[in-house]
């Protein structure tokens, strides 16, 4: 079993503090519900999990079955076992999916021979079209396409641990669906553990976590089980605390 | 010194005397022009300062009867073809065409040998748009690839023209005249080189592409220049009623490379899609002038040049889309995209509209700068180090073009010169 832990993490940017110190620990299989409002810090920390070099850590570590992954670069990061599903995927013209994987499968020295047959797979279980794996990843996909062939690279790179940034933005119900339904059969199958950043409940309907935490102006302000989120719907962030338990 | 550009020099080059007329009639109107500077605004940033007419000789002929019967290999990696003319120092040496074709009435040679009907309309694109690089390649033209395609009739494969050009200071003049009749269809594919070792080298070249009503024509330019060779070429469409045109363009070669992309829609509901991909390095200059001109109502172009530069290469694009009053109803698209990869290398881009018609629709987009800080983050957290995804997005880049080329065949080898020229660069 993985761990990945998060401890007492400040981060800023360009001068402005937006994570306030985040404690979460997160281990193999579970589902972890990140929910807040605009503006909380939810995507800064999954940046600053990643590594880009505009967010600045001040204080805290993460590590990953004890290994730091603060001042890693990003690559090594997703090497060591962390992705990233984008709340806006970025076009990449010329380059399509299956040169991703097998340049990210390269670099960890595992045989590339099988990644057409792989790719093709994970796009029929989620519903992707061929013409999307010909094309340059995410060039004029829709919204929900962008988000399959997120979740198909996830599947394909098998990770241990996954942090979807809002995945359930900008997409259709029925992506929607394919797109959680495959997250959980990972965290069954291969043990993924999963950081689900979002700001709607509609998301945990279909991705069922085990934890829910509430973080607003940069610290986590309540943790509970997927009955908090249904108290949110309720009562709105406004309903909630803001003072660090 | 002696010009050797002179009326005299152009007639005594050899030929059929409508051309040698031809020939001297424009060298004498080029005794009267002056040469091209860069503070005229189409040679604005240009190298044509540095061009010194002495410096070459016309009418080099070629050293051996034909160096690579059937164009060689350079000709094969294009792939499956209806016909082929090989064209060595702007003569032609070699021609063949598929049998059921010339039945059906499709010239293919060279235009010293056209008929009268072809003949007649060789020139269309150089009057209506001359300059004195027009004058000097019509003054010492010796001829060139000619593809009559009459009425309705549709070639499936491409046909291929190559072109090679060798010896120092020789100055090569190629033509192509392609004649597309109403409703008929072809591919014609050119692809240029000069020898890697011949010291100052002009190719001066002319490609006139004339698609009459309801034509479709596909057109794919590829040069390959050696790095002391300048090319000055000027390649224009004049487009009949509902007739397209998709042209592409490949320039990797060249010392300073130079091409005018000109596109006429002169009839209602003509189409053009010009493309183009360019890649610099070292102190090459590729320089690009293009223009979308909309004369019918209707009218449909799109334009997408896409370049890089390395080392200490600069690119120059500069497009107009201009809009006559008649093109109501038009559209017009215009995108260049640059990536600079080095801090040495630097590119231009400047894109211009000139709307005189109504109800049309506009767009045009440039780009100029180093490989975008997202798309590497992004590549970086599939787990990919940055040199291995710098790399992924320029072939990507790249591939966005070649794949769709109209030759798939070709696209390997133009791969491999763009992955040559990556790792050929120090920085």
């Amino acid at each position: 079993m993985s761990t990945l832990a998060i401890k007492n993490l400040h981060a800023s940017v360009d001068g402005a503090e937006i994570l306030r110190g985040i404690d979460l620990e997160i281990n193999s299989g579970e589902v972890h519900a990140l929910m807040g409002p605009n503006g909380s810090g939810k995507s800064t920390l999954s940046h600053v999990l990643m590594g880009r070099s505009d967010y600045e850590v001040t204080q805290g570590s993460v590590t990953l079955d004890g290994v730091e992954l603060l001042g890693l670069p990003t690559w090594r990061r997703a090497e060591l076992g962390l992705f990233l599903v984008m709340q806006y995927p970025v076009e990449v013209p010329g380059v399509t999916v299956g040169d991703l994987v097998t340049a990210a499968l390269k670099v960890r020295g595992v045989a590339t021979n099988g990644v057409g047959d792989l790719v093709a797979a994970e796009a029929g279980r989620l519903g992707v079209r061929d013409e999307f794996l010909r094309r340059g990843v995410n060039n004029e996909f829709s919204g929900g396409e962008k988000k399959r062939v997120e979740t198909l690279q996830l599947a394909a790179l098998a990770p241990r641990f996954a942090v979807l940034d809002e995945i359930d933005s900008g997409l259709d119900v029925d992506a929607l669906r394919d797109v959680a339904r495959r997250v959980e059969e990972m965290t069954s199958e291969s043990d993924l553990g999963v950081l689900a950043i979002t700001h709607y409940d509609r998301l945990l309907g279909e991705l069922h976590p085990d934890w829910v935490h509430i973080l607003l102006n940069g610290h986590i302000v309540r943790t509970g089980g997927p009955e908090l989120a249904q108290e949110l719907e309720r009562t709105g962030y406004e309903g909630i605390n803001d003072s660090p338990k | 010194m002696t010009n050797p550009f002179s009326p005299a020099a152009a007639r005594a080059i050899s030929g059929p005397s409508w051309l040698v007329k031809r020939r001297v009639d424009a060298a004498e109107k080029l005794a009267t022009t002056a040469w091209p500077s860069a503070t005229e605004e189409i040679w604005r940033y240009s190298r044509v300062d540095d061009f010194d007419p002495e410096r070459y000789h016309p009418d080099p002929r070629p050293t051996k009867p034909e160096t690579a019967p059937g164009g060689g290999p350079f000709a094969a990696e294009v792939g499956a073809r209806a016909g082929l003319v090989v064209i060595h120092n702007g003569h032609v040496v070699h021609r063949e065409l598929d049998d059921a074709l010339a039945a059906q009435g499709v010239w293919l040679g060279d235009i010293a040998d056209a008929e009268e009907k072809a003949r007649e309309r060789l020139g269309t694109v150089t009057d209506s748009s001359s300059d004195a690089f027009t004058l000097l390649h019509d003054g010492f033209m010796t001829g060139g690839a000619c593809l009559h395609v009459p009425e309705g009739v549709v070639i499936e494969k491409p046909v291929v023209v190559v072109h090679w050009s060798e010896g120092d200071g020789a100055a090569i003049f190629p033509h192509t005249l392609l004649i597309a009749e109403p409703g008929s269809e072809v591919t014609l594919v050119e692809r240029a080189a000069s020898a890697s070792a011949a010291k100052g080298m002009l190719v001066d070249a002319v490609v006139e592409l004339l698609v009459d009503d309801r034509a479709h024509v596909r057109y794919v330019g590829v040069q390959e220049h050696g790095p002391q060779t300048w090319q000055i070429a000027l390649q224009r469409a004049h487009l009949g009623r509902e007739a397209t045109l998709r042209s592409s363009a490949v320039a990797l070669g060249g010392e300073y490379a130079r091409l005018r992309s000109e596109s006429i829609l002169l009839g209602e509901g003509a189409e053009s899609d010009l493309l183009a991909v360019y890649f610099g390095d070292g102190d090459q200059m590729l320089d690009f002038r293009t223009l979308q001109e909309h004369r019918a109502p209707r009218t449909r172009s799109d334009l997408l040049f896409k370049g890089a530069v390395e080392d200490n290469a600069r690119s120059v694009y500069s497009g107009l889309v201009h809009l006559l009053p008649d093109a109501d109803k038009a559209k017009a698209y215009q995108t260049n995209r640059n990536l600079v990869l080095t801090e040495g290398a630097s590119a231009e881009s400047i894109p211009n509209l000139i709307i005189e018609a109504n109800d049309v629709q506009c767009s045009h987009a440039s780009t100029v700068g180093p490989i975008d800080e997202d798309q590497l983050y992004y590549l970086e957290t599939r787990g990919i180090p940055p040199e291995d995804a710098e790399r992924l997005i320029i072939l990507g880049f790249f591939d966005d073009v070649f794949d769709r080329l109209p030759v798939p065949d070709l696209v390997g080898s133009l791969r491999r010169s763009v992955i040559d020229k990556l790792e050929r660069c120090t920085a």
